[in-house]
């Protein structure tokens, strides 16, 4: 029985763009960013995004064919912890996965959006329709000339320059890329979103075939290796997430006094934080070792099960720590001023992002425990 | 710097060498781990393996030559445990000495000591326990009373040790003893000792453990006499060395002369434990809820196994150092406590018997190693003061 990899390597690359990344996020998102950006209709400050396309990192994993810097996927996942760890939402997730799934097709047509990508523009794909990560059926089609459907929880849409959206055609999948000014304000509806450093709309879509590129290859393949790789990177944001979240605790527990004790001196609160960083420990072990598995063509056996792995752990992690977050600063945990909330919130948004726990690891049982 | 190559080749010979002499199963219960010695049948049965795992030059590989072992570079030791594993051959059961004390005497000890009980420790001949726990002192280490008193040149030891692993087969004992129980601070009055077992006034009674085995004794000193040698260090200075020989136990400091110390029990012989076996009339295999929670586990063991890995990346530690070397004990074995309890209780009827009974499954294997995990989550320190070690050390709450 096999049960993947537990090797784990991490090359300088990595390592100087962890802390490179690390002190970047800080220094453009401390705390009262972080704020003043959650009833913010744009979401996001443009020019985080910009210093983020001068480093390079919306072409980060994309081919220097196409104006990237082909440093591979596992570039991203320091990345994205650092983003978690500072919450500094951009679109630059969306967009990355965008390039991700138009490059994994192999259409030749991708290519022109890949390096429009590298350049800095922004992206995003349209992958659900309903409450269902796991669903493969697509309602949205190209027929009679039409692109006709809608989309949920189109994460970014609204600066999108690109939008893919995937639909049927002739009864395979295709991928129809549009230009963000191609859907109306009338046919998009903002999403509140529960983690309110994200953004994302619903949109229905009535445009001419005419008007939309039509990516095909292998797009079942490529839409479901861009959710897992989705999946992993949405594990690394929320494992920076807690280790800030678990950072927050850790300050109150030895600031706020009780009983004419401080607080972290009661094993009640004590342990559980010492569980919340056994669970940190456990994640960060998975996300690294997801890393070292990813690789830019097909998705490895050992590759699915470290994202599976790496997801289920880590939203869980999240979700805990932010939880416990809440209690532990007691009312004080209960106000919206308490850092505590903005924890809860993207580990409540994160779990479900990608598939939950409970997703992925019914994935990971089959890879596992059935004859292939 | 030993080569990939010459590695590679190490790592075949030792293979090849296990395959050929893996003891054929004796027919009587083996222990699950170095705790659970409680037959004299067990103890030579396990002391020539012991002896022939030495004398083929698999243990103490990284020791200093002179006291028995080959002055190697760690990693072939590393290499060897791992094929010990890989083929599943027994114990190398005198861990207390391979383990804490053997590496503690060869850390600090004097040319002396180190003359006088590595070799011992290795090939077996001198078993050694360890005299720590005290009936009213045992997660309170620093409050032990058993007495030592000095003189002229011997130490007179009153009081009683408990919980001591093998304490009825020992040569020796690291023994933690008060030699001022008037010092200002509780731990400067406590002294360290090599101290032998087989004198007039240490009595070893055999105490019997939740799995129905023998394998720990309370140890009663009643005006025992040992010679003054017997002191390690300075008096009053056992503590320190009490709490380095706790960081070889709990696989904080490196030093182990290698060997299994138990049976090592990996998620896929779980898995193996249970297929076939039904529930609700199909495989239990393919019950969504069993697979969940499968995974759960499956996925705790994996990170704490690229854990141990990702410890020697030191970029990946800078969030919250420490963390994982002081944790891993007490990941593992939680973690190793949960899956045994699961594996039991996945077991539909037959998770109700026991050792004796001719339909246990694998005969009470798991029954007996989910109880044997308690070993380790309340031996070398409970997960709760491990819980307390790493919220001070690591996170800086107070105390
Ligand atoms: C199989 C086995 C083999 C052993 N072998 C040896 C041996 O060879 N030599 C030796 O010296 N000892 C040995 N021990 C003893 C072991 O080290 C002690 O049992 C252990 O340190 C706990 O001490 P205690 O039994 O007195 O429990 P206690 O300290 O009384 O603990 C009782 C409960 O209280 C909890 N507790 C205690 N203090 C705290 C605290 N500060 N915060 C939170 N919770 C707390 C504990 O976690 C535990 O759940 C062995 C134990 C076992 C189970």
């Amino acid at each position: 029985m096999d049960f993947g990899k537990t090797q784990i390597s991490f090359s300088e690359e990595q390592a100087m763009l962890l802390d490179a990344a690390q002190g970047m996020c800080a220094d453009l998102s401390p705390i009262d960013q972080v704020r003043s950006l959650l009833e913010d209709d744009k979401g996001y400050d443009e020019n985080a995004w910009r210093q983020m396309v001068d480093m390079g990192w919306t072409g980060l994993a994309l081919p220097e064919s196409s104006g990237g810097s082909d440093f591979g996927l596992g570039a991203l996942v320091p990345l994205f912890e650092s983003l978690g760890k500072s919450l500094l939402t951009t679109p630059l997730m969306s967009t990355v996965l965008a390039g991700e799934c138009l490059r994994r097709t192999g259409d030749v047509g991708a290519h022109a959006f890949l390096e429009q990508i590298a350049a800095g523009a922004k992206a995003t794909v349209a992958f659900v329709e309903t409450d269902d990560w796991g669903a493969q059926h697509l309602d949205t089609r190209i027929e009679a000339g039409r692109l006709q459907g809608s989309k949920r929880h189109v994460a970014d849409a609204a600066d999108a320059d690109i939008i893919v959206i995937p639909a049927m055609s002739e009864g395979t999948k295709v991928l129809a890329v549009l230009s963000g000014n191609q859907i109306d304000a009338a046919c998009r509806s903002k999403h509140d979103v529960l983690d309110a450093t994200r953004r994302a709309q619903s949109i229905t879509l009535d445009i001419a075939e005419a008007d939309v590129t039509v990516i095909a290859g292998d797009v079942d393949r490529a839409l479901e290796e861009t959710q897992l790789i989705g999946a992993l990177l949405v594990a690394a944001e929320s494992t920076g997430a807690a280790v800030s979240c678990l950072n927050t605790v850790v300050d109150y527990l030895k600031t706020r006094k009780q009983f004419g004790k401080l607080i972290g001196s009661y094993q009640a609160l004590k342990h559980p934080s010492v569980d919340i960083l056994c669970a940190i420990e456990s994640s960060k072990s998975l996300i690294y070792q997801a890393a070292t598995e990813l690789h830019s063509d097909k998705l490895s056996r050992d590759a699915r099960i470290a994202c599976h792995m790496a997801k289920s752990k880590a939203s869980e992690t999240l979700m805990f720590a932010g939880d416990r977050a809440v209690q532990f600063h007691g009312g004080m945990g209960f106000t919206y001023e308490c850092d505590a909330q903005l924890y809860l919130r993207r580990g409540l948004w994160a779990q479900q992002a990608f598939g939950d726990p409970m997703h992925h690891r019914k994935r990971l049982a089959a890879l596992i425990l059935d004859a292939e | 710097m030993a080569t990939q190559q010459q590695l590679e080749n190490f790592r075949q010979d030792v293979a090849a060498w296990l395959q050929a002499n893996k003891p054929a199963d004796p027919g009587f219960l083996l222990p699950q781990s170095f705790m659970e010695v409680g037959s004299e049948q067990q103890l030579d049965f396990l002391r020539e393996w012991q002896y022939k795992l030495w004398s083929a030059g698999y243990l103490g590989m990284a020791w200093p030559s002179e006291y028995g072992g080959q002055g190697a570079e760690p990693v072939f030791q590393s290499i060897a445990d791992k094929e010990m594993s890989r083929a599943a051959v027994p114990i190398a059961f005198n861990v207390i000495g391979l383990g804490w004390a053997g590496p503690l005497i060869n850390d600090v000890g004097t040319e002396e000591e180190k003359s006088l009980y590595l070799k011992g420790i290795l090939t077996g001949e001198d078993i050694w326990c360890q005299g720590f726990s005290e009936p009213d002192h045992g997660s309170d280490l620093g409050s032990a009373q058993c007495r030592a008193e000095r003189d002229g040149d011997e130490y007179v030891i009153n009081g009683s040790k408990i919980w001591t692993t093998m304490g009825n087969y020992a040569k020796y004992m690291i023994l933690l003893a008060r030699t001022n129980p008037n010092a200002a601070r509780k731990y400067d009055g406590l002294s360290f000792f090599l101290s032998p077992m087989k004198v007039p006034g240490i009595d070893p009674q055999p105490i019997r453990k939740l799995t129905g085995e023998y394998g720990f004794t309370q140890t009663y000193f009643n005006d025992a006499r040992i010679p003054a040698s017997c002191l390690m260090g300075e008096e009053g200075k056992g503590w320190q060395l009490a709490m380095q020989t706790l960081q070889y136990e709990r696989g904080a400091e490196a030093g182990a002369a290698g060997g299994l110390s138990m049976v090592r029990i990996a998620f896929e012989d779980m898995i193996e434990s249970l297929q076939g076996k039904q529930r609700d009339g199909s495989e239990v295999l393919q019950d969504p809820v069993v697979r969940d929670e499968l995974m759960q586990l499956l996925i705790e063991d994996k990170a704490i196994s690229i854990g141990e890995k990702r410890a020697h990346i030191g970029a990946l530690n800078n969030d919250f150092r420490m963390a994982l070397p002081l944790s891993t004990k007490l990941r593992w074995t939680e973690h190793a406590r949960r899956m045994r309890q699961a594996a039991v209780r996945l077991q539909g009827s037959d998770g109700g018997l026991y050792v004796q009974d001719p339909d246990a499954v694998q005969g009470g294997f798991w029954q007996r190693a989910y109880m044997q995990s308690f070993s380790a989550t309340i031996g070398g320190g409970t997960s709760q003061v491990q819980a307390n070690i790493i919220a001070e050390h690591v996170l800086g709450l107070p105390k």
